[in-house]
This record gives structure tokens, sequence and C-alpha cells, in this order.
């Protein structure tokens, strides 16, 4: 058995609506799309232009800096639309699909005899290159580089996130096939849930596990990091999830390119919470009808705490394995800055909700309160289980001193791992924009 | 009614007093865009109101006891509990209106000026000041103080949170050095008008300045507060219930107001095993911790979050010298028996330094791993 990291910082949100372990049921829908926001930075460079006929596995864009980075359609048929947006960037490219979605034959390769070289140039070929994010910055990665490790976290503890041991079962194969193509490319570290891990992930092999104990975001790739190999100035990390691992697995194990995700879909406006079988970039109405209440929600592709707003027709993320529907809060309250409501859910003790452990919250949109200067201490500490003091790294970004902002670890932190910090905020802070303006800083005077 | 007061309305001029007020009516119905789309119930506006609701008990007393301060100095043996609270109303309420008129008049001042939203912070500060002046102050100078604490010691840092001193304390600090012939260190105790002899006002010793001629003021009176001292200080009982809210609430942090006491505790019995014989250096140790500001300063204002150190680690070292610095001054400076208020605006002031030290630990901590490697 491995070690086990107790972090004793952290906070569980509560919500209603969490989805039981089983499948719920929608057809596949006609339109599928890859958008290039899903990538911070990215600037992407079409390679189809609207109207064009595509295969499964075919180039859509490729990034400009390096060509060799390519994102592939998910799905055979007809590039429908290229959507752009304010200075004509592009957002998302839209693809008609004229079959099912089908895994692709891509060729085996036998990762024991093939070099470092090799497999990469596969991922490169296939578009799953794409399915690494690199720390810092949480960005895509650089294929050129010696990186330092890969990190998988095999348990999410965001609020309802899915549940990753439910997800891989029958893939425990591919799992493990993944694990050994990333093991060719930099020492693969495993981090697993204390309470319950499937067997795939604690046993898996060719790699080094360490299990995780606390609440969120215990969870986050980002905090394992921190506790296992932090990252120092200078030093790239590789992060992926265990849906990609296992769709590198079957690329190479297999042959095939599979673009096949299990999503949750849950939150209190859900009327049957669930898992779903279903596609990397897939339009969300077929799950999504009669399945919600639609009057005056906010559908969330992601988690709470880090996912996009997308609408009803809109598209799962990219790195999404949960859609969240969850009211939206624009109603003004009468007094509701005083009355003691037990319907909130409050991380600190002003609002009496914490005298029931176990109630599960329905929570809106609403940001229940006004923005302020920083008063309250010691909030974010709370809920931040890294060696790192969040209100003085806020501080150092907000004043733009990037020897500070290094000094005080911004290259061990991307959003999700401070997301905690922006929901306990008394102040009502941006965290979260606030980390990604001195991240976007960084990358353009340090790189 | 709204549109009058956006840009370019008829009362534009009046834009952050409006929007105050409906926020204060009403929790905005804005949603989060971009970010977390949930949020915790906690907002700034809850966090004040706590803190005024710790206050009430030590409020309450403080009325009290003014009014039957007066009547005993005043050799007036049968005034009723109503008649006593009567009369520190009297005394009470023209304080806390001015404290209240003079601050959030200029505070919506400010606000309007910056085009900034009105920021909660003088809600508590304004019933802090009054609490920490003796009765029967002169309104004019509780305006000048709160006036100059508003203006010098928050406005012209940034406002709410930007501030480095408490602001209750530099109104107090600000009378204290401005005006000693009115508001001497050892009597700071006027009275009411009340005075049967015609006179306005007299001065009575406080515990402590009683203390140093080595007549202690037994520990029960002190610890339930029937003594003379500033209004709102002089019960332990009543602080120490509005400290157990803000504990409970986890409004004030614990690790602040236990190492202030622990720290006043162990300088205090210091000074009785080894220090010199005067009466206050004997004054025992647990009498130190209710004579005086003692309770009142840890409790209230050692705790403001903004002015104490914002590392954890450091809200020990920033508590135990408070308590420290509040009982070497009542010891050691034979002029002023009163250290509180000063040990609180010094560490006010250090407490930066604790948490750079403290955070260039971690920046160091960091800086050795990439080297180890």
């Amino acid at each position: 058995m491995s070690d086990v990291i107790k972090l004793r910082n952290g906070l569980d949100i509560r919500l209603k609506g969490k989805a039981e372990t089983v499948y719920g049921q929608a057809s596949e829908p006609e339109l599928y799309a890859i958008k290039p926001t899903d990538f911070w930075g990215l600037k992407p460079k079409m390679a189809v232009k609207e109207g064009d006929a595509v295969q499964a596995g075919d180039v859509l864009f490729f990034d400009k800096q390096s060509p060799e980075i390519k994102f592939v359609s998910p799905v055979s048929g007809e590039v429908s639309a290229i959507v752009r947006g304010a200075r004509r960037a592009i957002q998302a490219v839209v693809v008609k699909a004229s079959a099912a979605p089908a895994p692709v034959e891509v060729g085996k390769l036998d990762v024991a005899s093939a070099s470092r070289e090799q497999i990469i140039e596969k991922l490169l070929a296939t578009g799953a290159w794409t399915y690494f994010r690199q720390r810092p910055y949480n960005v895509i990665a650089n294929p050129a580089a010696d990186h330092k490790a890969v990190f998988i976290s095999t348990f999410d503890t965001a609020p309802l996130a899915p549940d990753y041991d439910h997800i891989i079962r029958g893939n425990e194969q591919a799992f493990q096939d993944g694990v050994n193509v990333l093991a060719k490319i930099a020492p693969v570290f495993v981090g697993t849930s204390a309470k319950a891990a499937s067997k795939a992930f604690s046993n898996v092999k060719n790699a080094t596990v360490t299990a995780f104990a606390g609440k969120h975001p215990a969870g986050c790739v980002g905090v394992q990091i921190n506790r296992v190999q932090p990252i120092n100035a200078g030093e790239t990390v590789l992060t992926i999830q265990p849906q990609e691992v296992v769709a590198i697995g079957k690329i190479f194990a297999e042959g095939k390119l599979d673009f096949a995700r299990v999503i949750v879909l849950d939150g209190s406006e859900v009327r049957k919470p669930a898992y779903y079988r279903t596609t990397l970039g897939a339009q969300l109405s077929n799950i999504l009808s009669g399945n919600i209440n639609e009057d005056n929600t906010r559908i969330i592709s992601g988690n709470v705490l880090t996912g996009t707003k997308v609408q009803k027709d809109g598209f799962l993320g990219y790195y999404d394995s949960q859609v969240t529907v969850i009211p939206e809060g624009n109603k003004p309250e009468f007094f509701g800055w005083i009355t003691p409501s037990l319907n909130k859910f409050s991380a600190s003790r002003t609002l009496f909700s914490w005298l029931m452990p176990n109630k599960e919250f329905t929570l809106d949109t609403n940001t229940h309160g006004e923005p302020r200067a920083i008063v309250v201490s010691g909030e974010m500490e709370a809920v931040m289980p890294m060696d790192i003091y969040p209100e003085h790294l806020i501080k150092a970004i907000l004043a733009k001193d990037i020897d500070k902002m290094i000094e005080l670890g911004i290259y061990e932190v991307v959003e999700e791992d401070m997301a905690l910090c922006e929901f306990v905020s008394t102040s009502k802070l941006p965290v979260q924009k606030i980390l990604r303006n001195g991240l976007a800083l960084m990358m353009e005077e340090v790189g | 009614m709204k549109p009058n007061f956006e840009k370019g309305g008829k009362y534009e001029k009046f834009h952050s007093t409006f929007e105050a007020f409906e926020s204060f009516l009403f929790a905005p119905a804005t949603t989060n865009e971009g970010g977390v789309h949930v949020r915790d119930g906690v907002d700034l506006k809850r966090v004040i109101s706590m803190v005024i609701l710790a206050l009430i008990p030590a409020t309450i007393f403080g009325i009290w006891n003014t009014g039957y301060q007066s009547f005993t100095h005043a050799g007036v043996v049968d005034a009723s509990t109503l008649d006593c609270f009567l009369h520190g109303l009297y005394v009470f309420l023209p304080m806390v209106i001015v404290s209240y008129v003079v601050g959030l008049g200029i505070e919506f001042a400010t606000a309007q000026i910056r085009g900034e939203q009105v920021n909660e912070g003088f809600l508590a500060t304004g019933l802090l000041i009054p609490l920490v002046l003796p009765a029967g102050v002169p309104l004019w100078m509780v305006a000048v103080a709160t006036a100059f604490s508003v203006i010098f010691a928050k406005e012209v840092f940034g406002g709410t949170g930007m501030n480095i001193w408490n602001p209750a304390l530099i109104a107090r600090a600000f009378l204290f050095f401005a005006y000693p012939s009115k508001m001497s260190g050892d009597a700071v105790w006027y009275y009411g008008v009340n005075a049967a002899d015609g006179a306005d006002a007299v001065t009575g010793a406080t515990a402590l300045s009683q203390a140093a001629a080595h007549i202690y003021t037994p520990f029960t009176d002190a610890f339930l507060g029937v003594m003379p001292g500033s209004i709102g200080e002089t019960s332990a009982l009543c602080i120490l219930l509005g400290g157990l809210f803000l504990l409970f609430t986890g409004v004030a942090s614990w690790k602040v107001m236990f190492s202030v006491f622990v720290g006043g505790a162990l300088t205090a019995y210091g000074f009785n095993m080894f220090g010199p014989e005067t009466g206050i250096a004997q004054l025992p140790w647990y009498d130190h911790l209710v004579y005086g500001g003692f309770c009142f300063g840890a409790v209230f204002m050692a705790t403001d979050p903004v002015t104490s150190c914002r590392t954890e680690c450091g809200k020990y070292i920033y508590g135990l010298l408070i308590g420290f610095v509040a009982i070497v001054v009542r010891v050691l400076n034979p002029g002023y028996p009163e250290g509180m208020m000063l040990a609180i605006l010094f560490m006010n002031t250090m407490a930066p330094l604790i948490d750079y030290i403290i955070v260039e630990t971690n920046v160091s901590r960091r800086k050795k791993r990439a080297i180890a490697k």
C-alpha cells in the first residue's frame, strides 16, 4: 500500500443533486465542437474551412506557434460552422456528424520497444498530445521539452464531481496501457483517494502511487504535485486526467483513437442526475432536454467552482467530465446580509448553516454580497492545503511584482487550486481571474 | 427613483449614498460571471454586524454603569436600575450619534469622491469609539477625534481594509495626546451633569490609578465591571460574552485573543515574582487582565483582522507581544497606568513586519528546495 498524505485544509461544498452511479440514456447529438477557448493562450490556425468534409481524427486546427500540435475532429462529417468572437478570434469549430461516432484505426505501437521520440510523435499525430496540460500555467504542453514528471489525479473532490472509479470500470487495462506510455515520457505519479480507489488506480504499475485524504481540493492535481514533487522555477510538469490516459492507452495498445468519454450530469436543477456515455466535444442539448428545469438555470460545463457557463445547445468542454445545472441567483434579497439563513452554505460560521453538517444545499449563482477590500484574514489559508500564502500571492499579483510572485510560488498554482479561495472570500475577490492575469503576465515577461 | 441617482441623473452626487442604502435593504441581485459560479453566503456586511452584535452586552452594561457611577459619585444611593440606565443613555447616546454622523458623513463623502461603494467598516468603528472613551467627554471632542481617525487613520490609506492602525484606538489616542488636560491617563472618568453641587463634571480615579497607590479593586468588582473606566471597557464578563460570540461565529481569531491574554498573564506574573515593589507591579496577574482596557482591547481591538497579523503563525506572536507590551507599559511607565491602547497601536505598526518575516521563511524554503534539486 502506498503512503497516505493527509490534508487538513480544504472545504467540501455539499450540493444537492448528486448522481447515482447509473447511466442515463440519450441519443448521440448531431453537432460536435472543439473550442480553442478551452486551451488557455492558444493561437489557433485553421486547417479546414466551413463546408469541408472531415473524417474523425482529421486536423481541424493547429497551434500557430507549434504547428505539430494538432486538434482533431472527434467525428466524421462536415465542418458546419467556425464561430468567431471579438476581434475574429475563433471560439469554436463545429462539425456536423454524418455517422455515429466510432473509434478510428491509427495503428498500434509497441510501447516497450518504442523510443520516447516515436511515442511523442504518435501522440502529436493523433492529436492526443493535447490531452496533456503543462504546469506552470496549465497550457498545452511543449513536446520538445524535458518534463520533470507526469501527474494523474484519479479522484475529483470538487462539488458533485464524477467518480472516476465508476467511469474507469471496463477500461482498467487501457488505463494501465496509458500509464505505460506516459512512463516513457517522464516519471508517472498517480494520486489516489485514501477513502476508496479502484484497483486500476491504486495497483497501477510503472508509476508512483500516493494516496491523499482530505477535503477539496485534495483531488486537484496541483495540490498533489505540491506535496509530492513541487515545481521549482524552470521546471515543467505534465498533468493528464484518467479518461485521457485511457484514450492514450487505446491508441498504443489497440491502435484505436477513441473519442468516447463518460460525463456526469448533476446539480439541483437536474431531474435525474446520472452518468452519460458521450463523445469529446458533444453538443449537450440531447442530454439536457427534458432532463433539467430550464427556467432561470445556469448550465456549467465542469464543476461549480471552475466550470464554464454554456447555453443549453452548448458543447462539452475539452477537459470536462461533468455538467452541472444550478439555479441562477439574479433576485435581490430583502435584508439578505443579516438574516440567519440556513439555506446558504458558508465556510464561515456566521450563517449558522454550519450547525447542520450533513445538509445538502441548493446554491444559486448569486454573489451574496458586493466586492470589498480584503478585510477578513485566514479564510483563504483555511482552504489552501499547499505550502503557499494565497493572500500574499494575490497581493503580489495585483501589484504586478513578478519577483515576489515567483518567490511566493505562482509556478505551483493554477485556477482550480485556488478556486476555493474565491468561493470563501468575504470580500468577493475574483481570485481565479487575478491568478490568471498573474500567470499571463508571467508568461509574457518570463516565459 | 433609481435612475435619478445614476450617472447623469439629478442626484448623481448622492450615487454612493443611494447605493449604500439600497444594498442595505436588499442583498444585490448580481450573479457570478467568470470564475466560481457559487459563492459563500458570507459578506462584509454580515461580518461587521456580527461585531456589532458582540458589542451589545458590553454596551448595555456600559450604559448602566455610566449612570450607576454618576449616581454613586453624586451620593445618590437609591437610584433604580432604570434610572441608572436612562442617565447612562443620556450621556452615551449623544456620543454615539456624534460618532456615527461625523464618521459616516466622511465615509459617504470620500466614497462618492472616489466613485466607490461605501464600506461597512465604520459601522463597527462608530460604536467602538464612544465605548473606548470616558463618559462625559465633550461632544466636540468626540467629533474631532472621529474625524481625525477616519480621515488620517483610514481614508488617507485608502479606506476600510487598507488602514495600518485601528481607527477607534487612533481616535482615543488622538484625544489622549491632543487634550491631555481633559483626558489624562490616571483620571479618565468624567461624571455626568447631574452633580448636585453645580459642577458640570468631575473626574475620578480608575482602578489602575488606584492600584498604583496599592489600593486594589476586588477581582469580582473588576470582573463584573462595577467600577469607573471608559464606557465599554469595565465589565470583563460582558466583554467575554461578546468575545465568545465572536469566537463562536469565527469572526475574531482565537489565536490573537488567546495569545493576548497569555502574553499579559505571563508578563504580569513575571512582575509579580521578580518586579519592583510598586503597587502596579505587585498587582496580581489575574487582576491585570480585568482592570482597565485589557479585556476590551484583547477581544475587540487586537482581533481587528485588518490591523493585526494576517498570517496564522504571526497571530500568536502578535497577540503575545500585545499582552507583553501592555503590561510592561502599565508597570514601568510611571506617568500613565494604562498600556493597552499603546500596546495595540504599537503592535499594529509591527504586524506587517511579523508577517514579512513569516512569509520570508516560506520564500526561503522554496528557494532552498530549488537549490537542493
